[in-house]
């Protein structure tokens, strides 16, 4: 391609700019910037020479234009040609303001903290009223997004939550074996570690995987039905969206965590074992450990926990995927604010039970 | 070479088959340089698949298609570089303003100056009447006003070949018939090719030099001319009806009333 080219000489009534060769995008790099200060610091009378342009298209034409405009004064065309000069015709009209195109300021609209808040607590509301009153719009649930969501959420979660529950069993157990051996009480750490998997840890990693892979998936789900406008198809259709798209996900992740944390907790309790052996313990003795530390109780209040968490991330996950803003960006935006409110809300509500269990004495 | 030069798309018996199922096949007709050619048809006829050809996204099952003398299949670079698109949808990034959507091609393909680039993507902007939106996000536009921006993006590096898949639809009247207006000045300006899916029957009389009908039920094309021809001569009835349709919607308010 022909580069542009570019003369800048001063006459006695003027300067002359010649501008040459192709006056295209993609070949006026070399002569804008030159162009245009030859062009304001031109005093007196300018002529501008494009009898040796071949081809002009809209970038040259605004080049020219932005020529004509930078300078004070009269501009004598000499060559210019019918073709660019109605372009150049065609740019005058669309931008009509000689002092060039103004760019009104980008104004961010932000929502407000509290305003944020507020909606957060209106759709905790909205959720728990659609509950109350499932009874009466029974048939805007659909059992088998239920079935779907719980086979999404739970049974193709397990293997990630064996693989996660035997490493943090083996770990745990091996982490705390050294210092305990120091004073003999290595077989007491079947106990610790199955306690703590059955109490604590069971749900509470539980409630992570939910959250990264579920709690995540809901909001981009509902966030893309939010943007391709087929939530408000719904609301149109007198379909309440509440029930239809939140009660499913949240009774889906309610039914699904007490089965990953007993993934947890089992899978845990293998990889502890697997540790002991390796230490030396037998099976019977790690077993009657476990048996003499733990009982039904810690199991039980583990798997209640997990169900809360479960309601918790679910709901978060829809409220994210629901009030998601316009585009792509938004869809992200509310996959990242699902997983990060899951996750604090569950280590926040772990604190609460923590605190309430330990006054009740359980 | 010389006919080739004169050539900006040819379409040489291409068809398009999706497992058992043919959406048209043999369809042939050439797009000479700087004409404006209007694909029409009804819903499912293949328009948009045929346009997907052209621009090199979808690979012909049947038959071969040259833009700029360069095959769709085996010189899709070359395609690209001849070629701007408008998306029905406008297909802009919703992650940059509009002003940025119009600097991303000329940033990535040119040395110019961001000054520069800013000043000829405001002009791109302030042709397709959107010189006050230049800072707004794809988000807070209208629908027209994003297919306004599509075109101003696609018209960034000023392509010989712009093909625009109905850039009139949702926009109103005369919104509408101002892009009729940039197509033609551009045509004259530049000598750009135009391949434009639209159904405004207006805007087909006022920008096409000739114009292509897919028809489902033929699987292929039916009319391939002058709308005028069209109008006046076809005898299919689908062209027949497409062309007449003021008319016949006339008749039908006649014998309601």
């Amino acid at each position: 391609m022909v580069e542009a080219t570019l003369d800048v000489a001063r006459e006695d009534a003027g300067t002359v700019i010649t501008l040459g060769g192709t006056l295209t995008a993609t070949a006026l790099a070399p002569v804008w910037t030159r162009a245009v200060d030859a062009a304001k610091r031109a005093d007196g009378s300018l002529a501008i020479d494009v009898t040796g342009a071949e081809l002009v298209d809209t970038s040259g034409a605004a080049l020219l234009l932005k020529l004509e405009r930078d300078h004070e004064g009269s501009t004598e065309w000499r060559g210019l040609a019918d073709q660019p000069a109605a372009l150049m015709a065609r740019l005058r009209e669309a931008v009509p303001d000689g002092a060039g195109v103004k760019v009104p300021a980008r104004t961010v609209s932000r929502t407000s903290i509290w305003k944020t808040f507020i909606i957060r607590v209106t759709f905790f509301g909205e959720t728990i009223l659609a509950t109350v009153g499932l009874p009466a719009k029974m048939r805007f649930l659909r059992g088998g997004d239920f079935f779907r969501l719980t086979e999404r959420a739970g049974i193709q979660a397990l293997p990630l939550v064996g693989m996660m529950g035997f490493l943090i069993g083996m770990i745990l157990a091996f982490q705390s074996a050294i210092p305990m051996r120091q004073f003999g009480a290595d077989i007491y750490v079947a106990a610790l570690v199955s306690l703590s998997l059955f109490r604590e840890l069971g749900p509470l990693l539980a409630a992570v995987i939910l959250a990264g892979r579920t709690g995540s998936a809901f909001a981009a789900e509902l966030g893309t039905m939010v943007v391709n406008e087929e939530v408000a198809a719904l609301t149109t259709m007198g379909i309440d969206a509440e029930t239809m798209l939140v009660i499913p996900r949240m009774a889906a992740a309610m039914v699904v965590m007490p089965a990953l944390a007993i993934g947890i907790d089992i899978s845990g309790v293998f990889g502890m074992g697997f540790v002991m052996m390796i230490l030396g313990f037998p099976p019977a003795a790690i077993l009657h450990q476990i048996q003499l530390a733990t009982g039904p109780g810690d199991l039980l209040l583990g798997l209640f926990k997990a169900v809360v968490f479960g309601a918790a991330i679910g709901l978060i996950g829809c409220r994210a995927g629901l009030t998601a803003g316009g585009g792509p960006r938004a869809v992200g935006e509310a996959a990242t604010s699902a997983v990060v409110g899951g996750i604090v809300v569950t280590i926040l509500l772990d604190g609460l039970f923590a605190v309430i269990f330990y006054r009740l004495g359980l | 070479m010389s006919e080739s030069a004169a050539v900006a798309i040819d379409v040489d018996h291409a068809g398009q088959s999706f497992g058992g199922r043919v959406i048209f096949k043999d369809v042939t007709f050439s797009v000479a340089a700087g004409e404006v050619f209007v694909i029409l048809g009804g819903s499912g006829c293949g328009k948009s698949t045929l346009l997907k050809q052209i621009i090199g996204l979808l690979r012909p099952t049947e038959g071969r298609i040259a833009v700029g003398g360069h095959d769709v299949v085996t010189e899709v670079r070359a395609v690209r570089r001849e070629i701007g698109v408008m998306f029905q949808s406008g297909a802009l990034f919703g992650s940059m303003t509009l002003l940025e959507n119009v600097m991303l091609p000329l940033r990535m393909f040119t040395d110019l100056p961001a000054r520069a680039r800013a000043e000829i993507a405001r002009i791109k902007l302030a042709l397709v009447g959107l010189g006050e939106a230049v800072n707004l996000l794809p988000s807070e536009i209208s629908g027209g006003m994003a297919k306004r921006a599509a075109i101003a993006r696609a018209l960034a590096l000023d392509p010989p070949i712009l093909i625009l898949d109905e850039p009139s639809a949702g926009l109103d009247p005369i919104t509408g018939a101002g892009l009729d207006r940039l197509i033609l000045e551009l045509r004259a300006a530049l000598g750009c090719t135009f391949v434009v899916v639209t159904h405004e029957l207006m805007s087909i009389f006022a920008i096409a030099d000739r114009c292509v009908m897919l028809d489902r039920t033929a699987q292929g094309m039916i009319a391939l001319g002058t709308p005028r021809d069209l109008q006046q001569s076809s005898d299919h009835p689908t062209v027949r009806a497409f062309f007449n349709r003021d008319a016949e919607s006339m008749d039908v308010q006649k014998e309601l009333r």
